[in-house]
């Protein structure tokens, strides 16, 4: 006998997305601390936070031109590009089915970075002070780097059935590029020095420019990402099955891998390769809490971009006056956690 | 154009690289029927059921879903009609509820909200396997039957015409293998849906309504149970002679280990010999009676 509709518990959609409430508190836990550390952000500095709190108290011409058109717009930027990466992250974990899977890996990461090389060279001009049409010059030739790059990868893996052999050519398009990259730079010193921090990660070039070029990235990427989100549980079941429940593997692939292309492009045009971000939010997302697909796409970027805030405050705090590039901050976090879930997992078997 | 079959092939032929898998293989499943796929191993039985979904290309000829080429389906109709589940076991890290919904996938489509038939659907399948009771826990935290169970319980929400399972029973236990032959039988009888399913267990596959044999050179036969029987496919299709008796109305498939057709070789050395023969002899064993030769 069939079980009236009215007769069954209603109880799948609560079930399909689990503790919704609770994850509304997470998700609201999370703006306040990047409210918490953008603030922090714009006390700290060159001068001390006495001075900093003195600026904002009674602001004049010079203290509102260090608040509002440096402090900030890095505090938001390095937020938005922590977000990206960490946006990539669950993709790229979700895709690969890899938990240790991040952009890297694709080869998209040192395609953007032969780009921007590339454009920098063309155009022989430093990275400060550059104007809103060389913003956009230098992104697009990133996106078309990552999109080379994984382009390359995704036909040398023949069409990116397999898992594997996907990340195995991933991983050689990455060392290819980079290897081009550098060849590049050493046959021009000034670009080398200009790239040298660059590459190392650096959120001092952020402007109110690259922000709205990161906010743009990250619309673009976010919505598209939840909608695909479901795909991207299926493909949890395997390939085969996810095929068999009507899932298409060639629009589902493709449309991430563009995805990830965008936001891996526009985070290395804005502040260089800033590795462990990606690997690190989603980790820490499903520490926290369990969550499904998602949640895990809505709150590895909210993950990511705080810990790339926090990042970029210990790069200023440590060693001021002077600052530390982002990118070595990050590492030392990332690789450290990285050693910490090797040797729990270690521990546990 | 075979119409009158779910599902059928014509002429199938797949090959991996150079090795030849099927060959020219046809066949017609009965509708609302459960037809067991047996066979050694790597005889193709389940390159047989992801041929017969469409989820592999063949070399030639074709495989038929309703009258229509199976791969010329678009591909949510088709998932609606077919619903397929792996060999391999699942790792995902889902909980038990969210991995039953996603067999309504094809119904919602990308955004999936579920509605009250899909809530439904998902209800009677975990209801159906049992799977009801670990509903909200992750599938990483339950045993290999539990997660089997909550695979076929996805297979059923899809409440598709046809189901291929490639072996549903792996990892259960004996209860539950036959809660799912009961389950199985009762799908194809009761609601008419076409069951086709690779399974090892040869008395439970005795149990089904048709019997699909293969051996390592193609078909040895498709018919009932009693046919099989009768002509002596099993034998034939292993390569060995396997042995049915009938009990309470039942085939059962009764293993020869006390004869000594099938001589099992153990590489021993004379200390290891010793010991089985002083194990042998303290259990009452002789080693003759089992067939072993050291």
């Amino acid at each position: 006998m069939m079980p009236q509709a009215g007769a069954v518990p209603r109880v799948e959609r609560r079930l399909d997305a689990p503790g919704a409430t609770r994850f509304a508190w997470w998700l609201a836990a999370g703006v306040l601390v990047t409210l918490a550390l953008t603030a922090l952000s714009m006390l700290i500095g060159t001068s001390s936070i006495r001075t900093s709190l003195a600026w904002l108290l009674s602001p004049d011409a010079d203290s509102n031109t260090v608040l509002w058109q440096i402090r900030l717009p890095r505090a938001i930027g390095a937020w938005l590009a922590g977000a990206l990466l960490g946006l990539s992250g669950a993709i790229a974990q979700g895709l690969f089915r890899n938990p240790l899977a991040e952009p890297y890996l694709l080869g998209s990461s040192s395609g953007a970075g032969l780009g921007v090389s590339l454009s920098l060279l063309a155009a022989s001009t430093s990275l400060r002070g550059i104007a809103w049409s060389g913003e956009i010059g230098i992104t697009g030739a990133a996106f078309l780097g990552a999109c080379a790059a994984t382009a390359l990868t995704v036909v040398l893996s023949r069409g990116a059935a397999q898992t594997a052999s996907l990340l195995l050519a991933g991983i050689v398009v990455g060392f290819l590029l980079s290897a081009m990259t550098s060849l590049l730079l050493l046959s021009s010193p000034d670009a080398w020095r200009t790239m040298q921090a660059f590459l190392l990660g650096s959120t001092g070039y952020l402007s109110w420019h690259s922000n709205a070029l990161l906010g743009g990235a990250f619309l673009v990427c976010m919505l598209p990402s939840v909608l695909l989100a479901r795909g991207l549980t299926a493909l949890n079941l395997g390939e085969e099955t996810a095929q068999s429940l009507g899932v298409s593997l060639t629009v589902l692939r493709l449309a991430l891998l563009a995805i990830l292309s965008l936001a891996t492009a526009s985070t290395v045009a804005q502040l260089g390769t800033i590795g462990f971000v990606g690997l690190v939010a989603p980790h820490l997302v499903r520490e926290t809490r369990p969550v499904n697909q998602r949640q895990l796409l809505i709150a590895a970027p909210i993950c990511g971009g705080v810990l790339l805030q926090a990042a970029d405050i210990i790069s200023r705090w440590v060693v001021r006056p002077a600052e530390l590039p982002v990118g070595v901050v990050t590492s030392c976090i990332g690789g450290s956690y990285l050693v910490f879930l090797l040797w729990r997992r270690a521990r546990r078997a | 154009m075979p119409d009158a079959y779910p599902i059928s092939s014509r002429d199938l032929s797949v090959r991996y690289g150079t090795r030849p898998v099927l060959e020219r293989l046809s066949v017609d499943i009965h509708p609302g029927a459960w037809t067991c796929v047996v066979g050694p191993n790597g005889c193709g039985k389940s390159t047989l059921l992801r041929a017969l979904g469409g989820f592999i290309k063949f070399d030639h000829g074709s495989v038929w879903l309703q009258g229509r080429p199976v791969r010329d389906w678009p591909r949510a109709d088709r998932a609606r009609r077919i619903a397929w589940l792996a060999q391999s076991s699942v790792t995902a890290d889902l909980t038990v509820a969210e991995c039953v919904a996603l067999g309504r996938f094809a119904h919602t489509g990308w955004l999936g909200a579920l509605q009250a038939r899909d809530e439904a659907a998902i209800a009677r399948a975990m209801a159906a396997t049992g799977a009801e009771e670990w509903a909200h826990r992750r599938i990483t935290t339950l045993s290999g039957g539990e997660r089997q169970r909550v695979q076929l319980a996805r297979v059923l929400a899809v409440e598709a015409s046809v189901l291929l399972l490639d072996e549903p029973t792996t990892h259960l236990d004996p209860p539950h293998q036959e809660d799912v032959g009961r389950l199985l039988l009762a799908q194809a009888r009761g609601c008419g849906v076409t069951i086709v399913s690779a399974i090892h267990d040869l008395s439970l596959a005795l149990m089904a309504d048709r019997l699909l044999v293969m051996g390592r050179d193609g078909l040895v036969g498709h018919g009932t149970p009693q046919d099989a029987v009768d002509g002596d496919w099993l034998s034939r299709a292993f390569g060995k002679p396997i042995k049915i008796v009938r009990m309470s109305g039942c085939h059962v498939w009764q293993p020869q280990l006390a004869s000594g057709d099938s001589t099992l070789i153990l590489p021993a050395t004379p200390q290891c010999a010793d010991e089985i023969d002083a194990g042998a002899q303290l259990q009452g064993v002789e080693i003759e009676r089992l067939g072993l030769r050291l």
